[in-house]
This record gives C-alpha cells, sequence and structure tokens, in this order.
C-alpha cells in the first residue's frame, strides 16, 4: 500500500518536473497559480484543517505578505527573496494581533471575525491607509528575484521557484503534522475541553497555528508580489479567501494529497474548461453543499499516522 | 500532610446552589470515593478541582499551592489528571494518539523543532511512544493502539480515558464514574487497575455509582446532597451512617 | 444640526433595512445554531424578483402604485419564502446530525451557489429598477425635508416588525418557536413539531429578507448581484450586536447599527462606510460577544 502511494507520488513528481519543456508559458503560468495556491492552500490547512478554525480570510494575511514585499521593494530596493522572512514576521504579527482576542470565541464567530478583518484590510488598501499602499491601484514596480545572480522573469523559470517553494512547504508542514505540535493542534479541534484535561494549552496552540498559518500565506504573498510586480487590492478580496477556503474543505481537511488535489481542481481545472469559467464559483457552491452531505472530509481526508510499533504490539491493530 | 486540600469550596449556576461550602482533604496515597445521590453535586466539585469550572468561593490546595481558578492544562501539568462522566476521548483519533495527549504536557518540542526534527525531537517523541505503549498495556489495552477511539468499547473507552490521564505523569487522578457502563467482569478488573495505581504511588479520587466498588476499593468516602457534605469517613463508617442511608433511601416518616 | 437629523432618519430607514434581515438570521440561529450565510443572497434575490415582477406585470399601472405594491410586496415575499424552504431542505436537514461547521460550509456553499446563480441569469451589471414608481418628493416633518421613499422604507419595515414581534409572543405557533430557540430537545418532549418550526422560520426569514431587497430595490434604484453578501454581513453584525437568536434584538442591532453607519460615514469618513460594520462587529465580539440583548450560557462538561 505505502509502497504503491510512493510510485504514485514520484510519478507526478517526475512528470511535473520536466512539465515546462512540453508546455507553452500560458500553461506553465496556470501552473503556477496553482502551486501558489497549493501553498496558500497548505497554510490554510493548517488553521482549518488541522485546527478546525474557520478562517475566511486569509487572503488578508496573504496581502499582508504581498503587499510588506511590494512596499519594502519598492522604498528601499530589498531583493523581494530576502524579504520572505520580514514578509512571514508581518503577516504573523498582523494574524496574532487580530486572533488573539477571539480566539477562544465559538467557531462560527471566528469564522465572521475573519471575513470582518478581511474587508476592513481591503477597504484600508484602498483607501490608501498611510500613504504607502498605493490605494486602488495598488503597487507596482516591484522587482524580479534572483537566485545567486539569476533573474526570474519567465513562467518557466518561476515555475522552479514556486515548485521548490511548494516542496519545502510539503517536507516541513508533512513533519509539522507528524508531531507533538500537529497532535496538539488535532486534540483542540476534535475537543478542546478533553484536550484542556489532557495538559494542553488550547488558547495557546489555536493562536501559534493561526500565526504560523498566516506567516506562510505572508510568504506566499512575497512571491505572488515577485511573479505579478503589480499589486492591487482586488486580488485580496473575498472570494480569494473563498477559493483558498474551499480548496482545504473540498480537497481534504488535514490532508496534504487533499489541499494538492484541491488546488488543481479549483485553479487548474477552470483553466480547461473555459467555456464554463463564469460557472466556476456556481459550481464550486453547489460542490460544496454536496460535499459537506456526502463526504465531509473533503475528496481526499486526513489519514491516520502511523507510528513505529513494536512487533509484538502491532498484532491487533489495523494498518 | 495532604495531597488536595478543599476549603468551603462553592459554586451556584443561577440561584442553584451546586457545591455548597465542601471542606475535605485527600491524603498522599490514598484513593477517596465521592458518593452522593444525583445531583449532589458530585461533578461540579471535579470541574471545580481541574479548573473546568470557576469557584465563587473558597479553595483548592494541591501539595499546599492554592491553585483555586487556576486553568485546567496548568493544573494537570502540575499533576491532577481526570477522566469525564460522558466519556471525552479524541473519537476519531487512534487509540495510541489519544494516550499521546496525556504525554505532551511532559514533552517540550515546539512547531520549530518538529519542522527541523531535531535529536532532542525524536528522543522525546520516542520516549512518549514508549510510555504510550505502557500506558496501554497497563490498563489492559495492549494490541489496539492502532484502532480509532470511537471502534472501542465502552467499558474500553472508560480505560482509555484512564491511560490518557496517567500519561499525564500525574500525582492525584480524579475519575468520574469509572466503572459507567462497564459490565461486572470490567468492573472487578477496574478495581484491581485502580490499586494498581495506588501501587504506582498516585493518589485516587473518584467518584461512582457502583457502591460496591467504592466500598472495595475506598479508604475514604465523602458524601454530598444537594451540594453540601453529609458525611465523611471509612467505608464501614459511612455505610452505618443514618445521614446517608436517609439521602439515599429517603426518610420514612 | 439639519445635516444630523437628515443622516439620522437616513441611518433609521437603512438600519430597518439590516433589522429586517438581521430577523432571518437571528431567527435561524436561535433554531439551529446556524449562521445562514445564504440568507443574504436571498434578499439580493427578493431585489431581483422584484424588479422582474414590476417589468413583466406592470401591477402599479394596473392595480394603481399602492396597491401594486403591496401585492408586488406580497409576492416577491412568497417567491422568497419558497426559495428559502427549498434552501433548507436541499442545503440543511441533510447536516440536521453533522457537525455544526459542516452545515457552516454547506450554508456559505449555498450562498455561492445562490450569488452566482444570480448573476450568470441577470448578468454581473448594476440593474435598474424603474423609474416614477414612488415620488421623489420630500415631505416636511416639522422643518425637516424627508423623502417619501425613505418614510416608505421606515414605516413598511416597522411595520413588518411590529407584526412579526406580535406573531411571535402572542400566537401558539410563535410560543413554540421561541421554546425551540431556547432548547430543540426539551421542545420536542413538550409535543412541538421542531421540523415544523424550523420550516417555518426558513419561510418568515427568506420572506422578510425578500421584503428588504424589494426595499432596498426602491429606495436605491439600482442593485447587484453581490449586494446581498455586504448587506448580509451587515444584518448579521446586526444580529451579533442585538444579541444572537434574540428577535427583539435584532432589530435594535439593526437600527443601531445603521444610526452608527450612517453618521460614521457622514462625520468621519465616506471611504471607511463599509468597513465600519466590521469594526462594530469584532468590538462586540471582543468586548460583550452575547450583544446588547443576549444571555449568556454555560456550556456543559
Amino acid at each position: 500500500m505505502k509502497d504503491k502511494s510512493m510510485y504514485i507520488y514520484g510519478g507526478i513528481f517526475a512528470v511535473l518536473a520536466v512539465a515546462p519543456v512540453f508546455l507553452n508559458p500560458y500553461w506553465v503560468d496556470v501552473l503556477n497559480n496553482v502551486g501558489l495556491y497549493a501553498i496558500l492552500g497548505l497554510s490554510l490547512n493548517l488553521i482549518v484543517g488541522h485546527a478546525g478554525l474557520f478562517n475566511l480570510g486569509h487572503a488578508a494575511f496573504f496581502a499582508v505578505g504581498a503587499y510588506t514585499a511590494a512596499i519594502l521593494n519598492t522604498l528601499y530596493g530589498i531583493p523581494v527573496l530576502w524579504l520572505l522572512p520580514v514578509c512571514a514576521l508581518t503577516a504573523g504579527l498582523f494574524a496574532g494581533i487580530i486572533a488573539r482576542p477571539i480566539i477562544h470565541l465559538r467557531g462560527d464567530y471566528l469564522c465572521i471575525v475573519t471575513i470582518g478583518v478581511g474587508e476592513i484590510l481591503r477597504i484600508a488598501l484602498i483607501n490608501d491607509l498611510f500613504g504607502i499602499t498605493g490605494g486602488p491601484n495598488g503597487i507596482f514596480g516591484i522587482s524580479r528575484p534572483t537566485v545567486f545572480g539569476y533573474v526570474i522573469r519567465k513562467p518557466h523559470e518561476f515555475y522552479y521557484l514556486i515548485g521548490t517553494f511548494l516542496m519545502v512547504t510539503i517536507f516541513l508542514f508533512h513533519r509539522l503534522e507528524n508531531s507533538r505540535f500537529g497532535r496538539a493542534v488535532n486534540y483542540v479541534r476534535e475537543d478542546e475541553t478533553a484536550a484542556e484535561g489532557s495538559g494542553i494549552n488550547a488558547s495557546h496552540y489555536k493562536l501559534a497555528v493561526f500565526v504560523l498559518g498566516a506567516a506562510w500565506a505572508g510568504m506566499a504573498g512575497d512571491i505572488f508580489a515577485a511573479k505579478m510586480t503589480i499589486i492591487a487590492p482586488e486580488s485580496f478580496n473575498f472570494w480569494e479567501s473563498v477559493v483558498m477556503f474551499a480548496i482545504v474543505i473540498l480537497g481534504g481537511s488535514g490532508s496534504i494529497p487533499g489541499v494538492l488535489l484541491g488546488a488543481v481542481l479549483f485553479v487548474g481545472l477552470p483553466e480547461v474548461f473555459r467555456d464554463f469559467a463564469d460557472a466556476r464559483m456556481l459550481i464550486f457552491g453547489a460542490a460544496m453543499v454536496v460535499m459537506m452531505i456526502v463526504r465531509t472530509e473533503g475528496i481526499l481526508p486526513q489519514r491516520p499516522r502511523t507510528y513505529a510499533l513494536p512487533e509484538a504490539s502491532n498484532a491487533g491493530g489495523n494498518p | 500532610m495532604s495531597l488536595l486540600g478543599l476549603q468551603n469550596l462553592t459554586k451556584s449556576f443561577g440561584g442553584l446552589m451546586a457545591v455548597n461550602e465542601v471542606s475535605f482533604d485527600v491524603e498522599e496515597g490514598a484513593i477517596v470515593g465521592l458518593i452522593g445521590p444525583n445531583g449532589a453535586g458530585k461533578t461540579t466539585v471535579f470541574n471545580l478541582i481541574t479548573g473546568n469550572h470557576r469557584s465563587d468561593r473558597g479553595t483548592v490546595c494541591f501539595e499546599g499551592k492554592d491553585i483555586t481558578n487556576w486553568v485546567t492544562h496548568r493544573i494537570v501539568r502540575l499533576g491532577i489528571a481526570r477522566t469525564f462522566q460522558t466519556i471525552r476521548l479524541f473519537q476519531k483519533l487512534s487509540v495510541l494518539e489519544n494516550v499521546l495527549a496525556g504525554c505532551h504536557c511532559r514533552m517540550s518540542s515546539g512547531s520549530v523543532a518538529a519542522m527541523l526534527r531535531t535529536p532532542g525531537e525524536r528522543r522525546e517523541e520516542k520516549k512518549a511512544l514508549d510510555r504510550s505503549l505502557g500506558e496501554l498495556a497497563f490498563v489492559g489495552l495492549a494490541g489496539q493502539e492502532m484502532q480509532l477511539a470511537k471502534n472501542l468499547s465502552y467499558g474500553s473507552q472508560r480505560l482509555l480515558e484512564i491511560a490518557r490521564a496517567l500519561a499525564t505523569e500525574p500525582r492525584l487522578v480524579i475519575l468520574d464514574e469509572p466503572a459507567g457502563g462497564m459490565n461486572e467482569q470490567e468492573t472487578a478488573a477496574l478495581i484491581g487497575t485502580i490499586r494498581k495505581i495506588q501501587k504506582r504511588g498516585i493518589t485516587t479520587l473518584l467518584i461512582e455509582h457502583d457502591m460496591s466498588l467504592v466500598m472495595k476499593a475506598c479508604e475514604k468516602i465523602v458524601v454530598l446532597e444537594y451540594g453540601s457534605k453529609i458525611a465523611e469517613g471509612a467505608p464501614e463508617a459511612i455505610k452505618g451512617d443514618p445521614k446517608v442511608i436517609e439521602a439515599y433511601l429517603g426518610t420514612e416518616d | 444640526m439639519e445635516e444630523f437629523f437628515q443622516q439620522l432618519t437616513n441611518g433609521l430607514a437603512v438600519g430597518s433595512i439590516y433589522a429586517l434581515i438581521a430577523l432571518g438570521y437571528t431567527m435561524v440561529y436561535g433554531v439551529l445554531k446556524l449562521i445562514n450565510f445564504a440568507h443574504g443572497d436571498l434578499f439580493t434575490i427578493g431585489a431581483y424578483l422584484g424588479m422582474t415582477l414590476l417589468a413583466s406585470f406592470a401591477l402599479h399601472e394596473t392595480i394603481g402604485p399602492f396597491l401594486g405594491l403591496i401585492v408586488l410586496a406580497l409576492m416577491v415575499m412568497g417567491l422568497v419564502a419558497i426559495l428559502g424552504a427549498i434552501v433548507e431542505r436541499t442545503a440543511y436537514r441533510p447536516l440536521r446530525e453533522s457537525p455544526r461547521l459542516s452545515a457552516v460550509v454547506s450554508a456559505l456553499g449555498a450562498s455561492i451557489f445562490l450569488q452566482n446563480a444570480v448573476m450568470l441569469i441577470y448578468g454581473a451589471r448594476f440593474q435598474v429598477y424603474p423609474e416614477d414608481l414612488i415620488p421623489e418628493t420630500s415631505i416636511d416633518l416639522f422643518g425637516l425635508y424627508i423623502p417619501v421613499v425613505r418614510i416608505l422604507v421606515l414605516f413598511v419595515s416597522l411595520a413588518l416588525m411590529a407584526a412579526l414581534f406580535i406573531f411571535i409572543q402572542k400566537t401558539r405557533i410563535g410560543t413554540a418557536i421561541r421554546a425551540a430557540a431556547i432548547d430543540q430537545d426539551a421542545a420536542r418532549l413538550m409535543g412541538i413539531d421542531v421540523n415544523r418550526v424550523i420550516l417555518l422560520v426558513f419561510l418568515i426569514g427568506p420572506a422578510l429578507g425578500g421584503a428588504a431587497g424589494l426595499l432596498v430595490g426602491l429606495q436605491y434604484g439600482q442593485i447587484n448581484f453581490t449586494m446581498g453578501w455586504t448587506y448580509g454581513m451587515k444584518a448579521f453584525t446586526a444580529a451579533i450586536l442585538g444579541g444572537i437568536g434574540n428577535i427583539p434584538g435584532a432589530m435594535l442591532g439593526g437600527l443601531i447599527l445603521g444610526v452608527i453607519e450612517a453618521l460614521g460615514s457622514a462625520y468621519i469618513s465616506i471611504a471607511w462606510k463599509d468597513a465600519i460594520a466590521f469594526f462594530v462587529l469584532i468590538l462586540i465580539l471582543i468586548v460583550r460577544p452575547t450583544g446588547l440583548l443576549g444571555e449568556r450560557v454555560a456550556d456543559k462538561i
């Protein structure tokens, strides 16, 4: 079973690694968007999938990262890739400040507040907050990223940058899932009272995972700003948050393969069926309802973690 | 010296006095039973000790330290673990992971250590795994590690809650109706387990409706009625206490 | 001072619309503990249905403007109510026993579906209500000139709210709704058909929301398929402000929010108008999550 899935993932990886050679720039760019949304989806998955915190304003943290990169790059000329940790910091800090007072509230209240925060931020950006966000037109002239002196410009060059970022994200998040931290967050999702009763500081973990997911979205924002070279408030509206949310919920809450599949379905598939582009959200809306009724956990749900048990005690267990 | 001491603990919900000026001590190493008719406020006393409810008045002391109204996870860390009357396992997670939850407060690796998978983190994970397997074996659930908690029988779920509580390395475990839903054999085995817990030097405070269990296992019994303590003493003394008999059977006038 | 009272009456009119929509949120939340995200879109559909019915029947020309508007309002309310019941049947009823957050996702999906259905049917552009429906004159009220349409909006919504209030407080069915909101299981044991109560709530709420849509169309003349989202979020804020699940609270919250928004955009900044409601929302959740008239309920352990 395990070997089989290794072959499947290996095969997908090999195909994706050489894909840009056979694709025209348009399709490479589509894949870049899939990759970017996959990163965003994975970061949101920590919050929504693993911690069960309904965040419908994830685009706000994406925006904070993108604007941090855009402002610092255009004003001070700091290379965008150096700004990755700074973007993570600002987005994480922003998330921490807004989540701190509300994280203890019931799930659906948090959901509403995150929507509100996303909207307030977007309106603030349009109103040219502090005179540095460029108003409705946004910020332009963000410089391209350079790796070892090599300027990344074309879609297929970005493909490998985003691909690397995605691989690193998958690698690190996979480890995070299978750790004390990852488990703690799951306990809190399953039953907060029981988690507290087992000695787990529920509020701490909710806040920590919220901040971590937001910080990762901030880094994705940095890459996005570098890729677009121009960013505007409308790139971060409520529907972006909804798409990220739907990627997680429909792909598979708490499951890395699920989220990756979700990103392909939500960002890649509509490009294939361009004739139905207008009906995209209609179909997704209906899919969300149907999915909740027939398969709450998403297409590829979270699988139980495996542990290296001693041979003797393995007898009664399931694989 | 007593391990746990309650002083005039009081809690009301709206106008209802759930717990009224309750005081008693739990001696180190003892097995103490808290009994009383339904609605006497037993679970509320537990919830006040473990910080699930905030008390209106009175104090809870543990090892001489005032822990009144501390948050639950801090109390667990200090050495008081509990089980719940309505079983509160992580139903969709494996049996093993339920016990690992208890190990959490004795570990320290955070998110960064997890992502880097530092040697310290690996060692800690290994230790927690061993400990969890040990606790599962201790309560008699060896071999069921990878089952989902929800697939266990009712009695096994109660045992799993005990294993999870023990995994927190407590000085005191608080068991809320541990025999609830168990058959006779399971209950008999449970008494054995509670005695084994005592042998490990862990103090036990339990609520139980099964009088045979309480009488067999406990060294001291505290009786509550309508939120107030009406009796306290050895099982034999409690059995003959007219106030207790009255509380359970009602007066005959 | 003139400006202040103009803004105040304007705020009250807008607020009464928020209140009408908020009633739908609060009633559903009361009974099902669910944020009915689709409610805002039912409001949008009310506005579009009003426009379509006006265009196709021109009732105000055949049977006179007054009677015409009443018939129109009843038609809109009836149709939206039916749609509300359909949404309940398809998107919420199958999830009655599921975790609450699954129902929230389903509600969000239903909202996205309805909003995009409106867009596909009517197009993404702003649509315009027929003009000359309501005279564009103002009425002199103690020296304050207030547009007729504003008075109409205020009057109609207050009348609807009063009717609902009496219905909830004085009738047997109203009592059943209140009982189901307090404790569904206990209500069921008392012989209340909770399914019928839920259905009723999903008829009344959307009917009021549909009426609100029509009123917005009449007052502003322009409607858009995304309007339900903005109005919905503000109405939900109003419901939380008043204390979610609390019917008089929703009315009060709506009016207060409308006034805050009108005064805020007049005296602080018009550019931040749409953010004001969200600031109020976050503030109330931090300071007093139970809202103005809500009561705290302890979680059972």
